[in-house]
């Protein structure tokens, strides 16, 4: 480890507080040169706060940050530039428009009186991206880029800033594994140029692979901070959501009988996404669906759920074929997809939790064309126990909600009137391990009262962990299915990429 | 093996009291937020009396009386009735720029139909007809590319409003069409209930003022009470997640400007009897000042966010200015200048309260 013993940026006692939550209390963190920092913790553990508040986003109530000893004020983003923090978030801050150079050099364009120095711009984009070892196009408008490229455009964007501590938020959450591997190349390169990374992952096994140190948040609190020796997997899960989860995975029903099938896929085709698949489902089964990132997973699931059409073959539920124009049909028969990306396609932010989840049966609470609200509320109120849904309220709007509160919202609404089949894409996340667990387990709840499941999973674990059978899909095709118990990681893995014979 | 949070049992019995705790507490934040929607029509109600005391001083006394109050209402009908229609427009965010156009084209159209009619109740109908039915079909012209070919609905609805504009002069040849028809003529400016006017010294309630208040409170009803209108805010919420979620959203969108067009012929209507003919020029620059009360109303551009009481006050609002203006004597193109600082005002407060309930 290079990581020089002195911290260059430090947090002292940062308390942070918002209508009814204490987001950060007390919370202190120092960040050496050279090391990467991981921050874990559930979501409202606190660490997006303090990101914010490091990239000047937002103001603490009390405690300092210190650059090299010196107390410092964080006022705004621009301010937090100028301090060498760079912020990487989530959802990346591009224009898609402009080139590879102009994104990285946005706002501080060098110039020649009034016109843009189109050269120097260039060559400092150039030296950006060659302090990552990486090669990329400088004139390419960005949008036409991967999203691993884009996410180097963001990196090279903050290191032509001087940033001496670059903060990730959930970096891997869009990457393919080579990606990833890619990407931890360009960390470690990073770390021997002397810069300090604050890596926020939900992905334990990467922040092992990764970390130097790792702090632990819970609650808003700090619980402890040490070298990623000291921790185990088990610890860390224990430290983070307070309390030791036995397993990972809840048990899963036996494999139930195939006398019928609930769900079947005939020779589905769609151009260029899903070429001449077939599948069956049983009542009862949980079916996972593994596959690298493009292939063909979530065009699958878009269209036994009518959200996408298909070119050829069918889809039948009990027996009978679907003919579906769109949602509204899938719906009507009993099908439901739950999304890949809750917040564009599964939610709509700025209504409530009662309007969200009724939205799609809403012609069960109209009498004479009036909506009853009060019988609304009560069958919303009925589901959000059962579900554990937290919310102050069910007039809350679910954009103040958590991740995995906004998750259960989004099962809600397919649970209202009971769907037959449940597509779940990406069932987990972005979301904190305690939710997770409760996510799994009514995925389990629903398998043993017959529900049909097919699961899209990037997350290995969980799709070896949470499928009786596993599909692996590879270039829109299924070429393969294991069935209960044969499944490994490496498998998976070779026919996922092809490797397999 | 299990994890340690209780977890959710599907069709188990549940914990009743937990559920009624849920519900009470739901119904405690709703009703919270009926009062304080009082409370702040209440602000506003008594921050509107103090303004129209002000009003009255400055003007001697001509603002409150209930002739010139009657004289403001009458005044908005038309442009609160198109506003209502661009409300439900504007919540899918989309924008309908055809209206003012379209009441030149249903005012002549309907002119011409009830030329030469022989009966006076059937003219009056056939009319009606075709000025509703004209605009809810323009409504549809505008909506279709929209919905099938995701065209912006600016350029729809702006190509609507030259062709509607070109085709009221190409029927008219540039010239007004009179209206005869008696009964047409007393929906666009008669009164009614002449005992009531009688107590405020005034002739009736007029007309007008009822067809507006009609198609207020029925709107308002549709977009707060019936699936239609939920579905109308979560498309403009999320367009993506209202149609996974198996709203019709093809037909939903078609809807809102159908209704846009239809409302706009009916203001046609009111517009045309109150001038016993059929104008190809009337209505222009209609659809703007329509557009400034929904947005003074609070409705955002954006979509998924607004309301019809918002925009009737918007309208009324706009409507007492100009009034208050021309008791004053201030002449016309110094009331557009005022009017432009009030609109801009009025949305920059309406940003900065939101901006401070969201802090």
């Amino acid at each position: 480890m290079q990581s020089t013993a002195e911290p260059f940026l430090a947090v002292r006692d940062i308390s942070k507080a918002y209508p009814g939550v204490q987001a950060l209390d007390g919370v202190s963190l120092d960040i050496r040169s050279g090391e990467v920092h991981a921050l874990v913790g559930e979501n409202g553990a606190g660490k997006s706060t303090l990101v914010r508040i490091l990239a000047g986003a937002v103001r603490a109530d009390a405690g300092q940050v210190l650059l090299d000893g010196k107390p410092i004020a964080i006022t705004s983003p621009r301010q937090a530039e100028l301090l060498g923090i760079a912020v990487i978030y989530q959802e990346f801050n591009l224009v898609p428009y402009l080139s590879v150079a102009e994104n990285i050099m946005l706002g501080r364009e060098p110039t020649h009186g009034i016109a843009v120095d189109w050269k120097e711009l260039n060559a400092r984009a150039a030296a950006a991206l060659g302090r990552l070892g990486v090669e990329l196009p400088l004139n390419a408008e960005v949008r036409r880029l991967s999203v691993a490229q884009q996410q180097m455009v963001e990196i090279a964007k903050a290191l032509s800033t001087q940033a001496r501590v670059i903060v990730m938020d959930e970096p891997t959450a869009a990457l393919t594994e080579d990606e990833v591997l890619k990407l931890f190349e360009i960390i470690r390169t990073l770390k021997a140029q002397g810069v300090g990374i604050v890596y926020i992952s939900h992905r334990l096994e990467e922040v092992f692979q990764i970390a130097d140190r790792i702090t632990v948040l819970r609650d808003g609190k700090h619980v402890k901070t040490d070298s990623v020796s000291a921790f185990s997997t088990d610890d860390l899960i224990k430290l983070m959501v307070g309390r030791s989860l036995a397993a990972h995975f809840p048990e899963l029903p036996p494999d139930p009988p195939r006398e019928h099938t609930l769900l079947s896929v005939r020779n589905l085709t769609t151009p260029g996404r899903i070429n001449n698949v077939s599948l069956d489902v049983y009542p009862g089964e949980i079916f996972g669906l593994a596959g690298l990132v493009g292939s063909g997973r979530t065009s699958l699931l878009r269209a036994i759920a009518g959200a996408d059409s298909y070119a050829s073959g069918s889809v039948m539920l009990e027996g009978d074929i679907l003919h579906l124009r769109g949602p509204h049909d899938a719906i009507e028969a009993g099908i439901a997809l739950v999304t890949e990306d809750r917040k564009t396609q599964g939610l709509i932010l700025g209504m409530s939790v009662r309007e969200n989840v009724t939205l799609p049966h809403l012609e069960e609470f109209v009498h004479y064309g009036h909506i009853e609200r009060g019988e609304e509320t009560k069958s919303v109120a009925n589901l959000a126990t059962e579900l554990h849904i937290r919310t102050p309220s069910l007039e809350q709007l679910v954009k103040n909600l958590s991740g995995g509160n906004q998750q259960k919202v989004v099962l809600a609404k397919w649970l209202l009137k009971k769907a037959k089949f449940i597509c779940f894409d990406e069932p987990t996340r972005g979301i904190d391990v305690g939710a997770k667990a409760e996510i799994y387990e009514l995925m389990v709840e629903l398998a043993k009262s017959g529900t049909g499941i097919l699961m899209a999973s990037s997350d290995l674990p969980e799709a070896l962990g949470m499928s009786m059978r596993i599909g692996v899909m590879r270039t829109g095709c299924l070429v393969h299915v294991f069935n209960r118990g044969e499944a490994t990681q490496e498998e998976v893995a070779r026919f996922a990429t092809g490797t397999a014979h | 093996m299990r994890a340690l949070r209780p977890v959710p049992h599907i069709n188990m019995t549940q914990d009743q009291q937990v559920i009624q705790a849920v519900e009470i507490r739901t119904k405690e934040v709703a009703a919270r937020k009926r009062r304080m929607a009082l409370l702040r029509t209440i602000g506003l109600v008594v921050g509107l009396v103090v303004l129209l005391t002000i009003l009255n001083a400055a003007t001697h006394g001509d603002f409150l009386t209930p002739g010139n109050i009657l004289n403001v209402l009458r005044q908005i009908a038309v442009n609160a009735i198109l506003a209502t229609g661009q409300t439900f427009v504007i919540i899918t965010a989309g924008i309908d720029l055809s209206v003012g156009s379209l009441i030149a084209l249903t005012g002549v159209l309907m002119a011409g139909t009830m030329q030469g009619h022989p009966s006076v109740v059937g003219g009056l109908i056939l009319a009606i007809l075709v000025g509703l039915s004209v605009g809810g079909g323009a409504g549809l012209v505008n909506g279709w590319p929209v919905v099938k070919f995701g065209l912006p609905p600016f350029i729809t609805t702006l190509a609507m409003r030259l062709m509607a504009s070109g085709l009221a002069f190409l029927y008219t040849r540039g010239q007004p069409i009179e209206i005869d028809n008696q009964a047409f003529n007393f929906i666009g400016s008669g009164f009614i209930l002449p005992s009531v006017g009688h107590w405020f010294g005034i002739p009736g309630i007029p007309t007008q003022v009822v067809v507006m208040l009609a198609v207020v409170l029925v709107c308002g009803y549709v977009l707060t009470q019936t699936r239609f209108g939920r579905y109308v805010y979560a498309i403009g919420g999320n367009e993506e997640a209202a149609r996974l979620s198996g709203v019709n959203v093809f037909g939903v969108k078609l809807g809102v400007y159908v209704i846009s067009g239809a409302l706009a012929g009916l203001a046609s209507l009111l517009l045309a009897g109150h001038e016993n003919s059929g104008i190809p020029q009337a209505g222009q620059g209609y659809e703007l000042q329509c557009i400034a009360a929904v947005v003074v109303g609070g409705t955002s551009l954006m979509g998924g966010r607004g309301s019809i009481s918002g925009t009737f006050v918007g309208a009324l609002l706009i409507g007492m200015l100009y009034n208050v203006m021309n008791l004053l004597g201030v002449q016309s193109y110094a009331q557009d200048v005022v009017l432009g600082a009030v609109i801009l005002v009025a949305v920059l407060l309406d940003q900065l309260r939101r901006q401070y309930l969201a802090s």
